[in-house]
């Protein structure tokens, strides 16, 4: 029996970009407790709810987080609009679809890029950081920017996509796909990866829903959960929509699940630009939401589900816009699944659970 | 040219960024831009670092942190603000928890502007960066001759 020591994690960590703190208490090599403090991030934006009003705010809403910007921005202005009653025009909410997934598209793989690298596969990082700058790439040419899009706004969108630029969307994914599928091997085949990522990091079905864990994390515990499936917005015009699930809950189930929702991601946009409608991309958003007006929305973003909520006081600024976001969810199931591990599988598994911690303190 | 300057090795931390400016910080470092094949590498030891930067706005809880790292680099330093949170406070500097810019903790060399800041604009504030690190290494070099005169 060892003695207990504490080593520190973080906030500053090569593995994670993101100001993390962890207190890891160890004996020999094992870790017996993770316990977490967070706090480096806040920069208290909810607040600035009282100083812009509800059309302005959206440019706030998009930079609670920069890998999950578009999601955010779209959750918000779903809120408002459906704190003041207004229908959406059918073209904005496929192009929001579009515009989300392909956010989605681009967070995954710049996870599994470091998730690769915490297991200490660099090349492979390499490479799907460069798969990800072709999405990055359709964001500049449909919207301008490659990390802040600003294309929503209460009531619609800004831009509109061609057709031209619809289908170069597809050329490009096509050309992703195949890419794609190589690096998917490399992840669920190789031996090297399977042996950093099978079995390590356990968080059973009964853990997920009593930590009330989302998104693919949960999904990889065996909870059926995805708010696409709830079809809101254009997701109630897919032909079908099934939640990827996989019951073994270690890193590589998770991995698995992220990986192959790439590809339905890619599917889900094809759809979209096959059957979109003609027609205006906006309407305009007149008056203020009435007094004690109260809203709420949830929008799946790429680590899982986000849940908005708004109150109107009669003028043109929100009394209370309130967020709960993904990771908040998803550290306990952290905690869970470090406590046990070896000192090593420590930035795999803080990886495969990938904490935004922009989004969580706000 | 000094040594530094022909490889220099950089180190981030992200103060109270949106992760905007992070992963363009990271993008910057990967195919694409690559500045690897100048021989700039990304390092998580502050010891090992000669450019430092920071994303995001200072707040009560990451300046000590901030400032530990600037501390435990070797001289000569330089530190690059990255993304105009770093710069001013950007859009969020009247929120009640952020202090300003890098520049109230540490003494910042370069201003990359941006939000979130693009790599191209990144590569060019780690060049004004090393040419900023040489002149820092001459005057270190000046100083040290003078003093076993």
């Amino acid at each position: 029996m060892g003695k207990q020591t504490i080593i520190p994690f973080g906030p500053q960590h090569p593995v994670l970009p993101e100001p993390l703190h962890l207190d890891l208490v160890v004996e020999d090599e094992k870790v017996i407790e993770a316990i977490p403090q967070i706090g480096f991030v806040h920069r208290g934006l909810e607040k600035l709810v009282e100083t812009r009003d509800y059309q302005q705010f959206v440019y706030v809403a998009e930079r609670i987080c920069g890998i999950c910007a578009f999601g955010h921005s779209m959750g918000y202005a779903e809120t408002v609009e459906r704190l003041m009653g207004v229908e959406v025009p059918e073209r904005a909410q496929y192009l929001r679809v579009i515009w989300h997934e392909l956010s989605r598209i681009h967070s995954h793989i710049l996870w599994l890029g470091l998730a690769a690298d915490a297991f200490g596969y660099e090349s492979l990082f390499m490479h799907c950081w460069r798969l990800r700058e072709r999405v990055l790439d359709i964001f500049q040419k449909t919207c301008g920017g490659r990390v802040i899009l600003s294309v929503v706004k209460v009531g619609g969108v800004v831009r509109d996509i061609d057709v031209a630029q619809l289908k170069y969307i597809l050329d490009v994914l096509e050309g992703l796909r195949a890419e794609y599928e190589q690096i998917c091997r490399a992840f669920l085949k190789d031996t090297s990866v399977k042996n950093r990522t099978v079995g390590v990091g356990y968080i059973s079905t009964e853990d997920a829903l009593g930590l009330s864990m989302v998104g693919p994390f949960a999904r990889a515990s065996n909870v059926d959960y995805d708010v696409r499936s709830l079809g809101i917005g254009a997701y109630g015009q897919l032909s079908d929509f099934q939640p990827i699930v996989s019951s073994d809950g270690d890193c590589y189930a998770r991995m698995e699940v992220r990986t192959r929702e790439v590809v339905q991601s890619i599917e889900i946009i094809k759809e979209m630009i096959l059957r979109m409608p003609q027609g205006p991309i906006a309407v305009d958003v007149k008056g203020a939401p009435a007094d004690g007006a109260e809203s709420s929305m949830v929008v799946e973003q790429p680590r899982g589900e986000c849940y908005y909520y708004a109150r109107g006081n009669g003028t043109k600024y929100l009394d209370r816009m309130r967020m709960r976001t993904p990771t908040s969810q998803n550290l306990a199931g952290m905690t869970v699944a470090l406590a046990g591990c070896d000192l090593a599988d420590v930035n795999t598994i803080i990886l495969t659970i990938d904490p935004c911690i922009s989004c969580t303190e706000r | 040219m000094a040594f530094a300057s022909k490889s220099p090795w950089v180190i981030h931390y992200d103060g109270s960024s949106c992760n905007g400016c992070d992963i363009e910080v990271l993008a910057a470092l990967c195919p694409g831009y690559d500045v690897e094949r100048f021989g700039i590498i990304n390092t998580g030891n502050p010891k090992h670092a000669d450019i430092f930067l920071v994303t995001g706005s200072v707040n009560e809880q990451n300046k000590a942190v901030i400032r530990e790292i600037y501390d435990q680099m070797v001289e000569p330093k330089v530190v690059v603000a990255c993304g105009i949170c770093a710069c001013t406070g950007g859009i969020f500097h009247d929120c009640y928890n952020v202090l300003g810019g890098v520049d109230s903790v540490i003494p910042v060399d370069v201003y990359a502007p941006g939000c979130a800041v693009c790599p191209e604009n990144i590569i060019d504030a780690v060049v004004q960066g090393v040419a900023v690190l040489d002149e820092k290494s001459k005057a270190l070099k000046k100083k040290r001759k003078e003093a076993a005169l």
